[in-house]
């Protein structure tokens, strides 16, 4: 129960930051307009239609990456994460706390996104906005992780595309084979198996990652 | 001393590497039987999946350190795991090298996306190539170790679930186009391939020990040199 | 209260602390001197469990809830007002009746009229009497002080030093100093590096 009400003062407190500084979630609404916008005339008349699903997903995976590669910019100047760290919430808490925050931010990104994918390409079916759901999950889980190791390197912005992008092929997978295949509860299972195995995995390291 | 001991020891597999290499090849080359299909070229399969596996083990050690690391604190482990992950990443680009080439010899291109172990090792490439950025981005210093090494365990869980991936991604991406079927192997062959892999762990594991033993007497350079400027 | 025996920390090839014993008697005043780069910081990050000795051990009879903790960096979020940060501080270290126990740590340090202020618009000394509150919010047992009165002026310092001698016997003290003659008064025992 005080796990809980931690996590949630520490979400609370990323959003408060959010609503100070308004960067993270402008910028990735607008990057996810831009990059649909882009797409529209990267894909050729005649092409299959089946290819702007894809790009949907591209898409996504990059707006996440815009927000998450900032996720830990607060902790990591000033070292405020060592006061986190020093406080008597467990640490697992601090990751879940980063996580809840991070998919707020992506879920508000794509309540725009995907209104906007279903008016420039075409309608959204079920499986995929599930897909998505479940996908979010996955990509905050582990971009979390990634970028509390990305900020305390130098060259942090450079380095968590590296360290994302990999991990995330199989979350583009998931969400792609929902769309398109007769199979989508397959690909659904899928995703849910990702989440559940990186959520154990960055739940137990990341103590390690934010300690020396 | 110690550090002389322990090159001993390499020293003795690297010799031991040698010996059952040379062996591997020769029965690879000169005695293991022809296959039926594919001809020749088909011997690459003696290099090739060794190097593969190789790779595996190379991987799978790195995360046992990493492991090691987190349990114990003990920092040799740190250098023990990225010396792993060195080899692997090694292997790694020979088996997508021997891959390819065995790709050009059986259908004619040098990538195939329906080769779901090669797909696999140009993903795993990727990531532990970011594990390197990632290491030479931090500070030296226990931190380094730690957050290496929460990295080298992502790494053998995503061998599985990216494996599992490739192929649900079959069904949208390409039809399956070229098959390789499995191990229809004659007990000659098998027993050629045992020989190889056998050999091919113990080259890994004499270039682990000879990597390992550099990479220390490198820190011990840099302990001394400090302990010298102190006075 | 804190026991080391033969702490050694490095970082690659640099060694930072080499064998060093370290005794700290419940109640006691302790100062950590040395010269820069000599590691009282490290040797406190150690303490504070933000960092594991490369050898020897280290027992400290305090658990994290009753260590306070003041290091270089104010350790609190610029985008936030000094009333925000202590209560999210307050909340993580469950302190009761946090309003009015923030309430009277601002008053004291005289942050009182600028707690709705972005912490990230205060001066050095004003972010260094929000550390200080920040470290004391919950009333820890034992304090870690890393160079406590850098930043404050001669009010500041005054404020300090009144409230260290007030806590002085209740709690366990381990400060580093580049100065130890202001707090030789308080110290009973010296750590030097």
């Amino acid at each position: 129960m005080t796990y809980a009400r931690d996590v949630v003062a520490l979400a609370r407190k990323d959003l408060l930051l959010e609503l100070r500084a308004r960067e993270t979630l402008p910028a990735m609404v607008l990057f996810v307009l831009a990059t649909l916008v882009a797409f529209r005339f990267a894909l050729p008349a005649g092409g299959s239609e089946r290819a702007s699903i894809g790009l949907l997903w591209v898409a996504i995976l990059f707006t996440a990456l815009l927000g998450l590669t900032r996720a830990f910019v607060p902790e990591r100047e000033q070292r405020v994460l060592d006061g986190l760290v020093l406080s008597p919430v467990d640490r697992s808490a601090i990751w879940v706390g980063k996580v809840t925050a991070t998919l707020a931010f992506l879920v508000a990104a794509e309540l725009v996104a995907l209104p906007a994918y279903a008016l420039f390409f075409e309608r959204l079916s079920w499986e995929t906005v599930a897909a998505v759901a479940l996908a979010d999950v996955g990509i905050c889980t582990v971009g979390a992780l990634l970028a509390a190791m990305a900020a305390a390197g130098r060259a942090r912005e450079l380095l968590f595309p590296l360290l994302f992008l990999p991990l995330a092929l199989p979350i583009l997978v998931g969400g792609v084979g929902a769309a398109v295949t007769d199979t989508p509860a397959r690909y659904l299972g899928f995703l849910g198996l990702y989440d559940a195995v990186f959520a154990i995995l960055a739940w137990a390291s990341f103590e390690y990652v934010v300690t020396e | 001393m110690s550090t002389w001991s322990r090159n001993r020891g390499g020293i003795a597999v690297a010799v031991a590497a040698a010996t059952v290499l040379v062996a591997g090849a020769a029965l690879a080359l000169l005695w293991a039987p022809e296959d039926a299909d594919q001809g020749p070229s088909q011997r690459i399969f003696y290099l090739h999946v060794p190097i593969a596996l190789t790779a595996y083990a190379c991987f799978g050690w790195a995360a046992w350190k990493a492991l090691r690391l987190l349990w114990t604190g003990e920092q040799r482990h740190d250098l023990e795991s990225y010396t792993a992950v060195h080899m692997g990443t090694i292997f790694g680009s020979l088996t997508l090298v021997t891959g390819s080439i065995w790709a050009k010899t059986s259908w004619g291109v040098w990538w195939s996306w329906g080769e779901q172990q090669l797909v696999l090792f140009l993903v795993l490439f990727l990531f532990y190539a970011a594990y390197f950025m990632l290491r030479f981005s931090l500070a030296d210093g226990p931190a380094r170790g730690r957050i290496s090494a929460v990295y080298a365990l992502f790494g053998v869980v995503l061998i599985p679930i990216s494996f599992l991936a490739i192929r649900l991604a079959e069904n949208f991406i390409h039809p399956v186009v070229f098959t390789r079927d499995g191990p229809q192997m004659s007990g000659d062959m098998f027993f050629t391939f045992c020989v190889c892999l056998a050999g091919t762990l113990l080259l890994a594991g004499a270039l682990y020990l000879n990597e390992l033993t550099g990479k220390r007497l490198d820190v011990r350079l840099r302990e001394l040199r400090e302990a010298l400027e102190l006075g | 209260m804190i026991r080391g025996r033969g702490l050694e920390r490095r970082f690659g090839a640099k060694r930072v602390l080499r064998g060093l014993d370290l005794d700290v008697a419940r109640g006691a005043f302790v100062v950590v001197t040395g010269a820069n780069g000599s590691g009282k910081t490290t040797l406190l990050r150690l303490v504070a469990g933000l960092a594991a000795p490369t050898a020897g051990e280290l027992a400290v009879d305090a658990d994290r809830a009753e260590l306070g903790y003041l290091g270089h960096e104010p350790l609190v979020y610029r985008e936030l007002t000094a009333l925000e940060n202590l209560a999210l501080y307050a909340r993580l270290y469950r302190v009761p009746e946090s309003r009015e126990r923030i309430g009277m740590l601002l008053e004291r340090f005289g942050l009182w009229d600028v707690r709705n202020e972005r912490s990230g618009t205060y001066s050095r000394g004003m972010l260094q009497r929000l550390a200080l509150c920040r470290a004391l919010l919950h009333d820890p047992t034992l304090l870690l002080l890393d160079e406590p009165f850098s930043g404050l002026d001669a009010e500041g310092a005054e404020l300090l030093d009144r409230e260290l001698l007030e806590r002085r016997g209740h709690a366990t003290f381990l400060v580093a100093t580049h100065d130890p003659v202001r707090l030789s008064p308080l110290a009973t025992g010296a750590v030097p590096l």
